[in-house]
């Protein structure tokens, strides 16, 4: 049994992603049924599908004392952190707690390989990387938290994870943990994905990604569109900011199914979810939004759906935003994770942009269009490669 | 600053000249030592795995197994952690170098292999682990920075938990600003509670600021220099293998993480 945690309070958070910087153009876009997706202009080569691409990163550059770490996500990193003060809400928790006090872990798939891509397509009269990319740390899993942490000015432990979709899902465990045992009093925690060749390649290769914008839990379904996003969140005891959002509860577990096809019955999402429940003492009818994962792929919404259906009453509303936005991939769950926080900040349950027609599979909990109803409990799920599985808990301040 | 304290179970070891924590050993003890083979055996992946698998996984599989097999606990019931500065470098130029020439021509094995956790997903499937599983990295933190990682989590989860911190030599373009020349693999599992069978307690401080304490020493041509787990891990591994000691490792950039072995007999 997971041993359950005390609450802690998400005291600042902020994303940016196809639907805009920051948490307002999110929640108006949400409420409107607004996508973001766009056709693919982005990619080196052609490739006929749907992107989730963030406007404006190109034009962000780095400041110059932090040159060294210049490539295109950390620019959306950048980007992110200032948007809804974040980065002054961040800088003011190293000031209260001190630098060495306050952890950064952060979620990614792909970091900046962007940046190594591009290189490989510019290589050198010996065939090395060229010159302005001759820059170690940017080509390295690390990129993005190292960046983060130097900018922000944080000393205490520095974490990436990378598990693929779920990534900035776990960083909220890992960063609880630390501050559980006393190690810190805060923690950044989050993710940035952007869109690159490999993973627009990469999935195109798996044969998982939609020519039209994605259609997540529509019968009619034909895959991914991929996005990419910026998220962050401020972590600290709920003492610290009693009126905040609650991080609940969260839950971690594999399926040790397959590396890239989800288990046929759910196993490991079911365990990730019921773990989360468990750790935030509470039942599966108090829950009153999820965030599903809801990629478009034929099998994750199959099973995903599967179980939403199984496992919560009708009075449990829940979507997928991936029409909205895309799959962000290791910074889906940050994304998601405000999206959740937005809908018990506004008691918004945001509509399942792109289906008409739900797979079969699919329970009477899916919400296709905003609903304006109270949110006091809502969960999130994120599921990656490698049958790797997230669900976090999130609710209202007690009041 | 509070400290933690876990029990080691197991070690795994692997490395071009060392085949597992025995030969360490002796290694250390100036006894001569038989290089293993070229591709560790990782005998927990099925078969046609073994076969397919990259060399990433094939290192990660190995130390794991070593570990979990002095450790005596089950597998399947073992939350793990997977540590790498760089993952798979080579998928890495690969991938890299495809997209840059013919990117429609990618390969969807390789593609799925590249991912981080791609080492953690074969252990976890091989093994029929549904605990959680994660994969971290932090340059060349990623050793400290696992031990924490996967102590805190034997210590808040009380249960033990696997730990493997691997890097695989790299290639081309990618490899040279990586500077990792050799392939290396180390795993742990950490237990929360003392047993009779383990080899020590490992009492963990953070240290803020640790000044020269980070600098690495002067390279010397050791063979533990060209890999960034390896460097890190070589006075550990000392220690581990004398059953005694402390050491220094990076948790952060400018974070030290204080490692004291003491003998649980």
């Amino acid at each position: 049994m997971p041993v359950p945690i005390q609450p802690l309070a998400v005291s600042a958070y902020t994303v940016t992603s196809a639907l805009g910087h920051g948490l307002e153009s999110h929640l108006a876009a949400l409420s409107s049924a607004r996508g973001g997706l766009r056709e693919n202009d982005f990619s080196s080569a052609p490739l006929a599908c749907w992107i989730g691409r963030v406007d404006g990163v190109e034009g962000a550059p780095l400041p110059p004392a932090h040159a060294v770490w210049e490539c295109r996500n950390n620019r959306l990193a950048w980007l992110g952190l200032r948007q809804d003060h974040f980065l002054e809400h961040a800088l003011d928790a190293r000031q209260r707690y001190g630098a060495a006090r306050v952890a950064v872990v952060l979620g990614t798939s792909t970091a900046s390989i962007g940046a190594t891509e591009e290189g490989y397509r510019q290589l050198d009269a010996q065939g090395l990387m060229p010159p302005e990319l001759r820059r170690p740390p940017i080509h390295a899993p690390h990129s993005l938290a190292g960046f983060v942490a130097e900018a922000l000015g944080l000393e205490g432990p520095c974490l990436t994870v990378s598990t693929a979709c779920s990534s900035s899902a776990k960083v909220f465990a890992a960063a609880e943990r630390l501050i559980r045992l006393g190690l810190v009093d805060a923690a950044v925690v989050g993710g940035v994905d952007t869109l690159c060749d490999s993973v627009l390649f990469g999935f195109n290769a798996l044969e998982l990604v939609s020519p039209e914008p994605c259609r997540p839990f529509d019968r009619e379904r034909h895959g991914i569109s991929i996005g990419e996003a910026a998220g962050f969140a401020l972590l600290e005891r709920v003492s610290a900011a009693p009126e905040a959002t609650r991080l609940l509860g969260y839950g971690e577990a594999s399926d040790a199914h397959h590396m890239s096809t989800p288990h046929p019955e759910g196993l490991g999402a079911e365990l990730a979810l019921r773990d989360a429940l468990a750790r935030a003492g509470l039942r599966a009818d108090q829950v009153d939004y999820i965030n599903l994962h809801g990629t478009a792929s034929q099998k994750n919404d199959e099973v995903e759906a599967a179980l939403v259906s199984r496992a919560f009453p009708a009075s449990t509303r829940a979507s997928s935003t991936k029409g909205f936005t895309g799959h962000t991939l290791g910074a889906a769950g940050i994304l998601e994770a405000a999206v959740a926080m937005l809908a018990i900040r506004h008691d918004l349950v945001p509509g399942n942009l792109g289906c008409t027609r739900p797979d079969d599979a699919c329970g009477p909990q899916l919400a296709l269009v905003p609903e304006q109803r109270r949110v006091n409990i809502a969960l999130s799920n994120s599921f990656g490669f490698g049958g790797n599985n997230a669900c976090l808990a999130f609710g209202r301040a007690a009041a | 600053m509070s400290e933690l304290k876990v029990y080691v179970e197991g070690v795994g070891v692997w490395s071009p000249a060392l085949g597992g924590f025995d030969a360490l050993k002796a290694h250390l003890r100036g006894d001569s030592v038989d290089a293993p083979a070229d591709r560790p055996p990782a005998v927990t992946l099925p078969a046609n795995e073994r076969r397919r698998a990259p060399e990433s996984v094939l290192i990660a599989v190995e130390v794991a197994g070593q570990a979990v097999a002095m450790s005596g606990h089950a597998a399947s019931e073992l939350p793990c952690v997977f540590s790498s500065a760089y993952g798979d470098q080579l998928i890495s130029d690969y991938m890299c170098a495809t997209l840059a020439s013919a990117p429609t021509e990618l390969s969807p094995t390789r593609f799925h292999n590249s991912v981080h956790n791609a080492p953690a997903g074969y252990w976890t499937i091989a093994t029929g682990c549904h605990a959680s599983s994660s994969a971290i990295s932090a340059g060349k933190a990623s050793l400290g920075a696992g031990l924490l990682e996967a102590a805190t989590l034997a210590l808040t989860e009380e249960r033990p938990v696997l730990l493997v911190c691997s890097d695989i030599a790299g290639h081309g373009p990618l490899g040279e600003m990586s500077g990792t020349r050799s392939s290396f693999g180390l795993a742990l599992v950490l237990s929360p509670a003392p047993s009779p069978h383990a080899l020590g307690a490992l009492a963990l401080e953070l240290q803020p600021h640790p000044g020269q304490a980070l600098l690495p020493p002067p390279m010397n041509g050791a063979w533990h220099e060209n890999n960034p787990i390896a460097s890190a891990a070589w006075p550990l591994m000392q220690n581990l293998a004398s059953g005694e000691g402390e050491c220094t490792l990076a948790a952060a950039e400018t974070l030290a993480l204080r490692v004291v072995l003491e003998t649980t007999a």
